[in-house]
């Protein structure tokens, strides 16, 4: 089912049910879009965890029933993870309302999602999966493939035991002598404590470890971390120690915990993802931030280019208006997410545009990007009144970037219409391509917050998918019709399977 | 003086959560020479105030504020929570008041002075002290009608309810989530569009360590129900009319100041006019060099409006330099009338009746209905 010739016969994706208009169609499916970019599930500034997940779920249910094959093509988008396991559940918990051809589809789509997604998440969702009582042969197959795909399976027992004791259990996983490190695996799941010494490195230290101080540092860090707290060992020493083994995130979240006196880390901040990148600014005190100015605006600039890619310098003069009112400050469980995202986009729209014809304006009107914080309320209107002055050769801009949660309030819905008369009046001729882009999902909206009808929305989860946002967003405008919208998801099904499904 | 100078506070935008609308009032430039300060006291919050020799006032007293007039900022000045990268994420900061570690005294006098140039003093409570205390001794004269306990103890004990901001539904969350201005010192609450409480501090640091503070304030009968059983508010976003004269930028840039102005001087005259153009009755508390302590009572008239009690800090020009008020309840309107009315016919039943246009028989009734029944004689 998993083939790479069924990638080329995957047909285009049938309209929703008949009689529908389809340009409400194409909005449903553009708000659904949207919410599994942004939507996590998690608190949010203005709306408690509860709100959002009901939200969300409601959603998901909705596009589930009246676009089954639309909400499958979502898995080849830009989704973020929570979403995307949400979707692969309700696939697999509905597989009986799909035709066969729909299975082939959505069978292709999950494995190739599946690989993408961090293996935690995976195995959250199969025990979800165990928990739901899905338990049939085609959903028993995808998990077999997936974890035959594991690298090492041994490092999975040790660092996922339960998630993969769970699934072994869920899907009858034979482990078979010859499968190579199947048997091994299956006795440290399921006859712990039974073998003298395992030949697996990781399975053997795990068992020293909880005897011998030398060996928890041979563990995976997270794993590793439970096992020093048990010995007793000091923070600093085991950190320092442990530091080899981390993964690339591991080593951004500890790197200020493992700072010894003046002496940093040699963190390559430069390889990090740019809005966790932005994220770990962001959780810098101002003093630390102007100490290392050049570092940290160096790093997120690398990030920056890595992140445009082929895109750079293409864009033209482009003017932003990015949000760091206190809104921005996100939740207790999102920290100034939607000001790194902010923060992130501002160094990714300055790669983009053309050298030296970028400007960004804060909304709190800070001009040292480095040095924001969220604070203070959101004058939206006026910032985009600054922002379609003409740049410095008196030129108007050829994009306008808006990256805001769409909380506009000093005063409420001045953005909107300024954007309306300026587009009605002013740029008829749309010479200036606007976007708004929203890294906060609206539970009360089942959306993001627009700000004005005639300027696309699009939500944003990572800064890194700017240039594939502003290509969906064209659709939210409406000047590109349900026709392309269609054609644009079943390119984008297509390329996904192509380049996921073989793996 | 018997009005409220509001000078040097600007009306910005309001923002909206539910049924509730804030709007921010900004300075200038701040109060020269005033500080407020919180501080928070153990006990969750049952407080007794000793008035005088045998007078108790009780209440729930979470903090309270203490004024200091001795011109330099005060150890919060400057290097506050401005410049902290973390302001937004933690509330007050590493500045935040703590409980002050002492047992559960009686606190002595609404307003004490402290050593140095501090004034401490229970915010609400002083106003609405001075509400409770409105002709507490009772009838000056000693008509027939009125009781011997009515003549001996006065209206003792006399008592008023009120709610706490907690319980006012969606004041909390629009509290939290709303976003403070850079030179903010002061606040309007709305809810369900009828003025709540009106909050105005001399420094924007300290509006910013007090703004949290709102919801342990009381807040009256009327403002509980609007908000329990108020529609949210209709958000009335700015609109930009005649777009058809709009040639260029300058001319957007005009129009979305003129709505700005325009929204000003509708919050002055329409939402806020029932506490800025009503005449009150000022009593001095403190005198503080150049600054004055007032408690003040509205003139209890009856014409459907809101009635606001508060206590206010005013320099020498007059200008509120610290405001905080309190909306009484239609009923509580009633009463203070009724009690003035009383007061100003030397507690005569009849001269009463006639101030208030009505016959004997309706007073008494009425007297009775405001819950003052213990001052009547039984046989009346």
């Amino acid at each position: 089912m998993n083939t790479p010739e069924a990638v080329a016969a995957a047909g285009p994706l049938a309209h929703p049910a008949a009689g529908v208009p389809d340009l409400v169609a194409a909005e449903d499916v553009l708000l659904f879009v949207n919410a599994a970019i942004t939507a996590t599930g998690q608190r949010e500034f203005h709306s408690d965890a509860d709100a959002q997940r009901l939200s969300l779920d409601f959603l998901h249910t909705s596009v589930r029933v009246n676009y089954r094959r639309v909400y499958a093509a979502s898995l080849a988008l830009d989704i973020n993870h929570h979403n995307a396991a949400l979707i692969v559940r309700a696939l697999l918990e509905t597989a009986g309302e799909a035709s066969d051809e729909e299975r082939r589809t959505e069978g292709r789509l999950i494995a190739a999602r599946l690989a993408l997604l961090p293996p935690p998440r995976v195995y959250r969702l199969f025990g979800e999966l165990r928990r739901a009582k899905v338990n049939n042969r085609r959903t028993r197959a995808i998990m077999r493939d997936w974890l035959a795909a594991r690298p090492d399976l041994g490092h999975d027992a040790v660092k996922y035991r339960a998630g993969l004791k769970t699934a072994a259990r869920h899907i009858h996983l034979r482990c078979r002598q010859e499968a190579e490190p199947l048997p091994e695996t299956g006795e440290f799941l399921f006859r712990p404590g039974r073998s003298r010494r395992y030949e697996h490195r990781l399975l053997d230290a795990w068992r020293r470890a909880h005897y011998e101080q030398g060996a928890v540092t041979e563990l995976p860090f997270s794993v590793a971390e439970g096992f020093a707290a048990k010995h007793g060992m000091k923070r600093e020493v085991f950190l320092k120690r442990a530091a080899p083994r981390m993964t690339r995130l591991e080593r951004l979240r500890t790197q200020e915990q493992r700072v010894v006196g003046d002496r940093r880390p040699d963190v390559d901040l430069t390889a990090m993802p740019l809005t966790r990148l932005a994220s770990y600014v962001l959780s810098l005190g101002f003093t630390q931030r102007a100490e290392r100015r050049a570092e940290l605006t160096g790093a997120l600039r690398a990030a920056a280019r890595r992140a445009a890619g082929a895109h750079a310098g293409s864009w033209g003069r482009v003017h932003a208006v990015l949000d760091d009112s206190f809104s921005s400050s996100g939740s207790g469980q999102k920290r100034r997410r939607p000001l790194a995202v902010a923060l992130a986009c501002h160094h990714l729209l300055e790669a983009l545009a053309a050298p030296g014809a970028y400007r960004g304006l804060w909304t709190s009107g800070a001009g040292d990007a480095l040095l924001v914080r969220p604070w203070g309320p959101t004058p939206l209107g006026a910032r985009i009144l600054d922002a379609l002055e003409p740049g410095p050769g008196g030129a108007a801009p050829d994009r306008l970037v808006i990256v805001s949660d769409g909380w506009d309030n000093a005063p409420a819905g001045l953005a909107g219409e300024v954007l309306r008369v300026w587009r009605q009046r002013l740029d008829p001729g749309r010479r200036t391509a606007a976007v708004h882009v929203n890294p906060v999902y609206d539970a009360d909206g089942f959306d993001v917050r627009r700000l004005a009808a005639g300027v696309a929305t699009a939500g944003i989860r990572d800064a890194e998918d700017l240039p594939a946002l502003v290509e969906i967003a064209r659709f939210a405008e409406g000047r590109a019709g349900p026709e392309e919208l269609y054609a644009y998801l079943d390119r984008r099904v297509a390329r996904f399977t192509g380049e996921g499904g073989t793996a | 003086m018997n009005r409220l100078e509001l000078t040097g506070l600007t009306v910005r935008p309001a923002q909206m959560w539910g049924g509730v609308r804030l709007v921010p009032l900004v300075r200038a430039s701040p109060v020269e020479g005033l500080r407020l300060h919180r501080e928070v006291y153990e006990g969750m919050g049952a407080g007794i105030v000793e008035l005088g020799p045998r007078e108790r006032y009780l209440s729930y007293i979470p903090h309270g504020l203490v004024a200091e007039w001795s011109g330099g900022g005060g150890p919060a000045a400057g290097a506050g929570g401005r410049r902290s990268a973390a302001y937004g994420t933690q509330f007050g900061g590493g500045e935040a008041p703590r409980a002050m570690p002492l047992p559960a005294l009686p606190h002595h006098r609404m307003a004490k002075r402290r050593p140095g140039d501090r004034l401490r003093f229970l915010p609400l409570h002083l106003a609405l002290e001075g509400y409770l205390a409105l002709h507490f001794g009772g009838p000056s004269t000693a008509w027939e009608e009125w009781s011997r306990a009515a003549l001996r103890d006065g209206l003792s004990p006399r008592a008023e309810d009120a709610y706490l901001g907690l319980s006012v539904r969606g004041l909390g969350d629009a509290l939290r989530v709303f976003e403070i201005h850079p030179d903010q010192c002061g606040v309007m609450v709305y809810v369900s569009d009828a003025l709540a409480a009106a909050f105005v501090v001399p420094h924007p640091d300290d509006y910013r360590l007090l703004h949290a503070s709102l919801v342990e304030d009381l807040y009256g009968e009327l403002v509980h129900q609007y908000a329990l059983y108020g529609a949210p508010v209709p958000e009335s976003p700015v609109r930009i009319t005649g777009e058809e004269h709009i040639g260029g930028l300058g001319d957007l840039r005009a129009a979305a100041l003129a709505r700005q102005r325009e929204w000003a001087q509708a919050h002055d005259t329409l939402f806020a006019r029932e506490l800025l153009d009503t005449s009150y009755t000022f009593d001095r508390v403190y005198r503080m060099k150049s600054f004055t302590l007032w408690r003040f009572l509205p003139p209890f008239v009856r014409d459907g409006g809101g009635q606001h009690i508060g206590e206010t800090i005013t320099d020498h020009k007059g200008r509120v330099a610290y405001l905080k008020t309190f909306r009484l309840s239609d009923a509580q309107i009633r009463r203070g009338h009724l009690l003035r009315t009383l007061a100003g016919a030397d507690w005569e039943p009849d001269r009463a009746a006639a101030a208030l246009g009505a016959s004997r028989a309706e007073l008494i009734r009425r007297i009775r209905a405001a819950g003052f029944g213990a001052l009547l004689k039984g046989g009346v």
